[in-house]
């Protein structure tokens, strides 16, 4: 790969779902970023904040009803059906954890870990904690405050700065 | 394609400074490599380079969170060693290939 003439510098990801691949999506792009020099803040909102909020973020799923991705073991179609019964959703979540968990991809608390051990900064949306009566307490310790849109753009300054919304 | 000398030794670097031959390495290639990133390698420094080369060389996918696993280092630490790309710039002076993983 060619040497890019001006390198990304910093990466602002917001986060605004909870499914397990929104958020690690999220977790990836961030971890990569600091891996690789890149200063990365990562904002939480609306249903993002399980990520970050200590009663959630080891309950994340995936979607088995509304997800026309979603295909059984081997390729075959999902029917949506089979995506309300009790138990499908959890199965199905507990299985996307052990395959991340194969390719070494850590559960959401150890990789915000990681994250803030890179230097990344995680913070949460005050107008999405507020609608969910949310507070730092309620939040992991990587959660290094609670910030209006405006400040997090205030992060967002400088050349080579990119945003990106998961 | 690069090259550098060591001790009288040429060795090959691909285009992104990776060692293109993992075997060329030893100690003095590495602290010649460590002099292109700005780091002064110490003894942790070689413990960690020393677990990525058996690692690699034992076929397994690295990952920043192997090293952290590893007892030699956190991964804070790694960072503090490696500034700037702990498992990239690691790897490029462990003399083995870059990356592959995105963890």
């Amino acid at each position: 790969m060619a040497k890019e003439e001006k390198p990304l510098k910093k990466v602002c990801i917001i986060c605004a779902k909870g499914s397990i691949e929104d958020v690690y999506a999220t977790l990836v792009m961030a971890n990569g970023a600091v891996m690789e020099g890149i200063e990365a803040k990562v904002f939480f909102t609306f249903f993002g904040l399980d990520a970050i909020t200590k009663k959630q973020f080891k309950k994340l799923k995936t979607a088995t009803v509304g997800n026309p991705a979603m295909r059984m073991p081997g390729g075959l179609p999902f029917p949506s059906l089979l995506g309300v019964l009790p138990g499908v959703e959890a199965g199905v979540s507990a299985m996307m954890k052990s395959q991340m968990e194969k390719l070494d991809i850590p559960p959401v608390d150890e990789f915000l870990d990681m994250i803030v051990a890179g230097g990344g900064e995680i913070y949460a949306c005050r107008l999405a904690a507020d609608m969910f009566k949310l507070e730092m307490k309620d939040f992991t310790e990587h959660v290094k405050g609670i910030l209006t849109i405006g400040e997090f753009y205030e992060l967002a300054g400088g050349d080579n700065t990119q945003i990106i919304f998961t | 394609m690069e090259k550098i000398e060591v001790k009288g030794i040429s060795i090959e670097l691909n285009e992104e400074g990776f060692l293109t031959d993992s075997a060329q390495w030893n100690n003095d290639v590495a602290l010649e490599l460590a002099k292109v990133e700005d780091i002064e390698l110490t003894e942790k420094h070689f413990d960690v380079l020393n677990f990525l080369r058996d690692k690699h060389s034992a076929g397994e996918t690295l990952t920043i969170r192997k090293v952290g696993k590893s007892g030699i280092v956190d991964i804070k630490g790694l960072y503090d060693l490696f500034p700037g790309g702990p498992l990239k710039k690691s790897s490029r002076i462990a003399g083995i290939p870059k990356p592959t993983s995105c963890v």
